[in-house]
């Protein structure tokens, strides 16, 4: 269970998905009996559009699947990887699990935190990092793992997080 | 080693992932078989059945078995199966190789047991971070499309299935069966109250069957080479078949290895086909057996212990998903437990007040001692939280996995828990002699 809320900073116009991103939808709506089941994935869509899920976009969401916002917003907080604000070019996901952790993980996140200058859940200022902590990411014959975006990096240490770190645009 | 890998027969082939190199290694030919054959779909059940096959997921329940609690008369309705690849018990990532390395595996047993229990529509829910294993599979499954093994009249047999992929979003509780079930219907994963039994109502309210990614893959292998092969692999009649075991933790050579159902303990952690021993020489403190949810084994445990479902309910654990998980001597029991306790708090979905209240208060008294700030009650206190939270005190078994790393670590090592509330201090590892802990 996540208690991530949105943002003040969040509000603003109407959310409208692009046209590419309306036909995928309408693809997606097909593949399902319910209009609801469709909501996981069209709130995929909605964040690879923005790159998170602003109150604007959760509620166009809502209109689309004729759902209470309410419902909308209930899961999406639910759910741990839907970014609820803006996070950097770069989501750095450590995992902290047991196996992770025998292989020493907190150090390797006390090292990147240390680098970066930022703690948990916060972005570098200049908008490329953003470092979160995350449950078992089934990378465990591999710890300590980590995820940038949606590609795990494994196993990882602090030398090879650095030139990581410093190849990404 | 006489044992043939069957599940991973195909991992590091070259392009192992495309439907090419899976059918001239002799893919679909069980499907073939099964939809040319004049194999009717309640026979398929029984050669399930036959084989002895037990859900790869976690709780071992058998899967023919679990097919026939599917109602005869569905009275119109659909029955679906769902292939559950949330994979997300600490200590397991078996399904993920399989997925990414062999999706024509998963997919044809998923087609086999589809026709088994006459669904038209199956699903694969898997888990959100699995993005790369999502894309295997879902070109996986474009691929089957296109050479008719899905789709319309599969094979000129008259059957008709589709595979839709279905992605998750980040949350342990939908590996449950009925937490997932909700999240597919587009809601929070808050498992259901049972009865009903998701056979006689599921997804959409119809009937449903869930099955693991390596149990499906099973079924594959039971109807290309027939149960009683498959009967015959493994420790006893109770406990057959291939089966992946997840190693991690402080062994030399963590991974996934196959074996033959019921590999005794030390032969995958020592043997040199497996774990080759404890890193740096060190001796084995404690082992979870069967991920985060099973009881902690002792080293005088692990001896003469065949992983599988008996062999580790007889010592009061169990195989679960077969993710065995290894901790040193340097290893700090408390420390352990509390990062358990960590991962168990931060996914209790909220539904149960014991689970939702009780999963934190574990893991805030498991770091006061930890910390050096535990108080000579404290053990007890954990010992009692436990209690209240289990044992059918909530709608499912959450709360059962979540203290059961702690009720088995005090009752196997009360010794460090005590060391740590009176001295303030862990008994071993790198915070022992410091006096009071980090």
């Amino acid at each position: 269970m996540t208690s991530r809320r949105y943002s003040v900073a969040s509000a603003g116009r109407p959310a409208e998905f692009p046209p590419a991103a309306r036909d995928r939808i309408e693809k997606i709506l097909a593949r399902y009996p319910t209009k609801q089941a469709a909501l996981l994935p069209i709130l995929w869509v909605a964040q690879e559009t923005w790159g998170w899920i602003s109150k604007e976009a959760a509620e166009e969401v809502a209109r689309i699947l004729d759902l209470p916002p309410a419902h909308v917003s209930g899961v999406l907080t639910f759910y741990t990887m839907y970014n609820l604000e803006p996070v950097g070019r770069h989501l750095l996901q450590f995992c902290t699990s047991i196996s992770c952790h025998l292989a020493g993980a907190e150090r390797l996140l006390d090292h990147c935190r240390g680098r970066l200058g930022i703690d948990l859940g916060e972005t570098t200022p200049d908008g490329k990092f953003t470092v979160v902590e995350v449950e078992c990411i089934a990378g465990c014959d591999r710890a300590p793992s980590m995820m940038v975006n949606d590609a795990y990096h494994e196993p990882m240490d602090a030398a090879k997080l650095d030139s990581l770190l410093g190849s990404l645009p | 080693m006489t044992f043939e890998p069957v599940l991973l027969a195909r991992v590091g082939r070259e392009r192992s992932q495309s439907i090419d190199t899976y059918v001239s290694d002799g893919g679909y030919e069980a499907l073939r078989k099964v939809l040319g054959g004049g194999w009717a779909p309640e026979a398929v059940t029984e050669e399930v059945k036959k084989s002895g096959l037990r859900g790869r997921g976690g709780a071992g329940f058998p899967t023919g078995v679990k097919w026939g609690f599917v109602p005869k008369d569905t009275k119109g309705q659909p029955v679906y199966l769902l292939c559950n690849a949330d994979e997300s018990e600490p200590g397991t990532f078996k399904d993920r190789l399989l997925m990414e390395e062999d999706p024509h595996q998963m997919i044809e047993g998923q087609i086999i047991s589809a026709y088994a229990l006459k669904c038209r529509t199956s699903y694969v829910y898997i888990r959100g971070e699995f993005f790369h294993g999502a894309r295997v599979i879902q070109r996986a499954v474009d691929e089957a499309y296109e050479k008719g093994f899905l789709g319309e009249n599969i094979l000129g047999s008259g059957f008709s299935h589709d595979i839709t992929v279905h992605r998750g979003a980040g949350a342990y509780i939908c590996g449950e069966e009925t937490g997932l079930i909700e999240s597919l219907e587009g809601k929070r994963g808050q498992p259901r109250i049972k009865p009903p039994f998701p056979a006689v109502f599921g997804v959409f309210g119809a009937p449903t069957i869930v099955n693991n990614v390596e149990t499906l893959c099973c079924v594959t292998h039971v109807m290309k080479r027939g149960a009683e092969w498959f009967a015959k692999i493994g420790r006893n009649e109770k406990n057959t078949g291939p089966k992946l075991y997840c190693l991690s933790g402080h062994v030399n050579r963590p991974g996934v290895y196959e074996a033959p159902m019921g590999l005794q303990m030390k032969e995958l952690l020592f043997g040199e086909d497996y774990g080759r021993g404890m890193k740096d020489g060190r001796k084995v403190k404690a082992v979870i057996p069967g991920g985060a949810s099973a009881a902690m084994l002792t080293p005088e445990e692990i001896e003469d212990c065949p992983l599988d479902f008996d062999g580790l309910a007889a010592k009061k654990s169990m195989l679960g998903s077969a993710a065995i998980i290894v901790m040193n001597e340097d290893t700090c029991i408390v420390d352990a437990a509390r990062n358990l306790a960590k991962f168990f708090s931060h996914e209790s979905c909220g539904q149960c007040t014991p689970c939702r209240e009780g999963t934190p208060w574990l893991h805030r008294v498991l770091d006061r001692i930890e910390s050096g700030d535990g108080r000579a009650e404290d053990i007890d206190l954990l010992e009692k939280i436990s209690n209240q939270m289990a044992n059918g005190m909530t709608i499912c078994v959450f709360a059962d996995a979540a203290i059961a790393p702690v009720l088995s670590s005090i009752g196997k090592f009360r010794d460090e828990y005590r060391h740590h509330v009176e001295r303030k201090a862990c008994l071993v590892g790198p915070r022992a002699a410091v006096g009071a802990t980090a």
